[in-house]
């Protein structure tokens, strides 16, 4: 049955978007190691580092997009699963630096000897070995999302509403995240790591092989979304996008669709986090902050919901928008990235990937292809 | 012990130099050293009679002379007989305050009992039975603070003459406080015991904390009751205190949430935005103030007067602005508006950062607005408590638009049914319009309430956004007592739960709590009945 999943999901955009993943997995790392500084094809260190932070983002973006894009579920939450499969990977790394830190204690991290912590809290335990660290990424964010889906889409909070509580469960976690006591670094995170598996985490084949990792996994990703969206289960969740009611008196159960929606997409975006981590070198509760989900809602709306490439495209456009900005006109990012919301929504409502299809369609080639993709919303006029 | 003496002879004298009685205008310097040196020669008769006549004079300064007589720090200079305070090596000129440079020959003046009795009955009369009611004040409550028994008999005295209920009160527990450390029948101290408990505070717990282990077996019930019965009090004032906490945070949510709830009952749709109207209303109260502090100087008193309507009046403009401009091309899609209307306040913000500079702007309080009051065993500030009267002042006005005006009945009809409403000829898009400018202009005018205690900065609405929301939410909308419950219940619950866990705790467990209501209630505490909630 997976296999026949798969084989649907393999339709040619899905299998263009995963061939040209896993050229760039493995050329720009190639590029990277083998090549010699100086030579035009060289991809410098840090533009990998860079890239490969993209990636994580635009791992998040898809996840987003499978419930916003799909389902209908506006989460501005996101952010949190992603900070906490952060987290995850963050205290593994923490345990990794063991004796080296600045106290030299072979068990407790830095802050917590500088916070006179006398041992290991008990959440603590078992992060110092890999495989329980890469189960707690995946665990951590999808049990919460599970129980947190599970009461929120079975009392039928909707719309709005929703999107509102999701940002009230980041904002809890960022605050609960920046107090000291709660034993995860306080408002200066996690840092300072020394290495991953033994690997030196600053070595530049360290960072080429986080980046192939990315861009695999991202090519995962769009296998597993492409797969659920082109199957049966992917036709109803747009129907509860599409007309909640209706689908529930055809027989369907929407919460049991969102459900399972919700939890993959918050695994997804954990692993995203626990990606992320080791490329930047530090996680603290600022990834908890309500705007950057926010933010990671907007580079789906760029890139066009209801689509797979689409996110990636918006995420890594915004972000590289975003460093370019950053760097060159500090004071005129939030204009781009406010004037960047209103413009979206108000003349792009299917992102750049709808502005596409559109001017296939003027040009008549586009081949008939119906409308799972693209969201059926009503035209942008009054509804009176 | 010399030192200590001195310590309170200088603290006399700066306590009568600060506070002259109105009658006590000070006689020359001369005479008044005249006066004091008479204290030096002589047997105890003159001495008495000498300190007579310098009580006599009325001078402020003669209480310090004599208080040091009777602590026997007087000291005369042989040679010039003059009379200075204070036996140790720095000794103090009685009629200048200055330390006196050359001291070699001195003698101490010497006092005998009936002197000390006569000399403490004209130190009352100076201070404890001055015509000042201040002066007597500030005497009861360094007596109070002493409790020498001493001074018992003269405060018996001056507590038959005084005519001021506040003094009298003061120098009653100040007996009571004596006699509890006298050796005083049982019955005295039982009645003083109950004087202080009457009286309250938590000085009286100290009070009786100390004397409770040397005081007889007998009584030592009674004054355990008094003190449980004190600390009683005491914490139900700290329940009274919790209470008036969380109405006035509730206040400023309800103020910060009201014009969201209405925005979002009429038309649906959350503003983002909303918490940047309340930041625009803070910075039009900072340039109002600035405009008056350059050109208007004594207006400043009015300041908040003049940028109420202002404030309200730009952000409606910039509401209306935003509604004809963005968000009615958005209709039916609630969660785009969400996302533009976000979008919009990160602009707002940036423009603000980028006009006025990141830093805290300096937002003054009016002098009618500054300081604090008692009330029973609480403080309240002033600004706080004109806050709270501000939120109701604004709710009840809203309560009035809504019921008693016809873009009240058309704001509501819409809420309820829109196409209905429009159907029976209400024009939907201008009630929208005149909704978002309400709803924005409110939050202007939360805007200027908050920048009298919070920081005016670009930052500051983002702080309230995500409170206002869990109001709205919490409280269900379409109903502006579903917001006032809301915010009141979510204000005091949270400075409830502050003590005991801490405020950024108290805070996520607010946050949990309405997480998991809002599961329990989708649609708030008071949810609008019939089929126009089912979208």
């Amino acid at each position: 049955m997976i296999t026949q999943m798969l084989f649907r999901a393999l339709d040619k955009k899905a299998i263009w978007l995963v061939v040209v993943l896993v050229a760039v997995a493995v050329l720009v790392p190639a590029s990277n190691l083998l090549l010699p500084e100086g030579h035009p094809l060289h991809v410098p260190t840090y533009l990998v580092s860079l890239f490969g932070k993209y990636l994580t983002y635009a791992m998040l973006a898809l996840a987003l997009d499978l419930v916003w894009g799909y389902v209908g579920i506006l989460s501005l939450g996101h952010g949190a699963f992603f900070a906490l499969g952060g987290y995850a990977m963050g205290m593994y790394l923490m345990r990794q630096i063991g004796p080296r830190g600045v106290y030299a204690n072979p068990i407790l991290p830095d802050f917590m000897v500088f916070l006179n912590y006398k041992e290991l809290p008990w959440y603590w335990y078992g992060f110092d070995m890999f495989w329980f660290a890469m189960a707690m990424v995946v665990i951590v964010p999808g049990l919460l999302a599970f129980v947190f889906g599970w009461f929120a889409f079975r009392s039928r909070v909707t719309g709005v509403y929703l999107s509102i509580i999701t940002q009230a469960l980041t904002f809890a976690l960022l605050l609960a995240f920046f107090r000291n006591d709660f034993g995860f670094g306080g408002n200066n995170g996690l840092t300072d790591f020394k290495d991953i598996l033994g690997f030196n985490i600053q070595a530049q084949s360290t960072r080429a092989t986080l980046f192939a990792l990315s861009a695999g996994f991202l090519a995962l990703f769009v296998l597993i979304c492409s797969a659920i969206v082109n199957s049966k289960l992917g036709k109803v969740m747009v129907a509860v996008r599409d007309a909640e009611s209706r689908t529930r008196f055809l027989g369907w159960r929407p919460e049991n669709v969102k459900l399972f929606a919700f939890t993959v997409s918050a695994v997804m975006a954990g692993i995203a986090g626990a990606l992320y981590v080791p490329q930047v070198g530090i996680i603290n509760p600022g990834e908890f902050a309500p705007e950057n989900s926010i933010e990671a809602v907007i580079w789906v709306a760029v890139g066009g919901r209801g689509t797979i490439i689409g996110p990636i495209i918006g995420a890594i456009l915004v972000n590289m928008g975003k460093s370019f900005f950053t760097g060159a006109l500090p004071d005129y990012w939030l204009f781009a990235l406010g004037g960047l919301f209103v413009v979206v929504t108000l003349f792009l409502p299917k992102g750049i990937v709808g502005l596409f299809q559109k001017a296939r369609a003027r040009r008549g080639i586009e081949t008939a292809k119906p409308s799972t993709v693209t969201p059926a919303k009503p035209a942008a006029e009054p509804a009176e | 012990m010399n030192a200590i003496r001195l310590i309170r002879l200088i603290a006399l004298f700066l306590v009568l130099a600060v506070s002259p009685p109105a009658w006590a205008a000070q006689i020359d310097d001369a005479a008044f050293g005249a006066l004091a040196d008479a204290l030096a020669p002589g047997n105890f008769r003159d001495r008495e009679a000498a300190a007579t006549a310098l009580t006599a004079s009325g001078d402020t300064r003669a209480a310090a002379v004599l208080q040091s007589l009777l602590d026997g720090d007087l000291v005369v200079v042989k040679s010039t007989g003059k009379v200075l305070l204070g036996t140790s090596a720095a000794p103090i000129d009685p009629v200048t305050g200055a330390p006196f440079p050359e001291a070699a020959d001195t003698e101490k003046v010497k006092v005998n009992n009936g002197l000390r009795r006569a000399l403490r009955t004209l130190i009352g009369q100076l201070t404890l039975m001055s015509d000042d009611t201040s002066t007597r004040l500030t005497a009861a409550q360094s007596v109070l603070r002493d409790a020498n028994p001493d001074n018992l008999e003269l405060l018996d005295r001056a507590l038959a003459a005084e005519p001021d209920a506040a003094v009298k009160a003061v120098m009653e527990t100040a007996r009571a406080a004596i006699i509890l450390k006298t050796d005083a029948p049982i019955a005295e101290k039982n009645d003083a015991i109950q004087t202080l408990k009457a009286r309250g505070g938590r000085d009286s717990v100290t009070l009786l904390t100390s004397v409770l282990s040397t005081s007889p077996d007998e009584l030592k019930p009674a004054i355990q009751a008094a003190i449980d019965s004190l600390n009683q009090t005491q914490a139900a004032w700290g329940v009274a205190q919790n209470v008036w906490y969380g109405i006035s945070l509730g206040s400023v949510l309800l103020l910060a949430a009201i014009g969201l709830a209405i925005t979002f009952g009429v038309m649906g749709v959350i503003n983002m935005a909303h918490g940047e109207m309340v930041m625009l209303g803070a910075y039009t109260t900072f340039a109002v103030q600035e405009v008056i502090r350059r050109s208007f100087p004594d207006m400043l008193d009015w300041s908040l007067a003049i940028a109420l309507p202002l404030a309200f009046l730009v952000t409606a403009l910039i509401g209306i602005a935003i509604e004809r401009g963005i968000i009615r091309w958005l209709y039916g899609r609630a969660l785009e508006t969400l996302l533009a209307t976000w979008g919009l306040s990160l602009i707002i913000q940036q423009a603000v950062r980028t006009g006025f500079g990141p830093t805290n702007k300096e937002v003054a309080n009016p002098s009618w607005m500054s300081g604090s009051f008692e009330l029973g065993g609480m403080s309240i500030t002033w600004n706080r408590f004109w806050i709270v009267l501000f939120a109701i002042g604004v709710f009840l006005t809203l309560l009035v638009v809504l019921k008693r005006t016809a873009l009240g009945l058309q704001m509501r009809a819409v809420t309820s049914n829109r196409r209905m409403a429009s159907a029976m000829g209400i024009r939907t898009p201008f009630v929208d319009a005149m909704t978002f400018g309400l709803g924005s202009g409110i939050a202007g005018l939360a805007g200027v309430a908050l920048s009298q205690i919070d920081n005016v900065s670009p930052n500051l609405g983002q702080n309230y956004i995500i409170d206002s929301f869990m109001v709205v939410v919490f409280g269900g909308v379409g109903n502006l007592w579903g917001t006032l419950v809301g915010a009141l219940s979510i204000g005091i619950a949270n400075k409830f739960l502050e003590p005991y866990a801490g405020a950024v705790v108290a805070k996520i467990i607010i946050l949990v709590l309405i997480i998991l209501f809002i599961q329990r209630r989708p649609r708030g505490l008071f949810a609008l009945k019939g089929r126009a909630v089912e979208s």
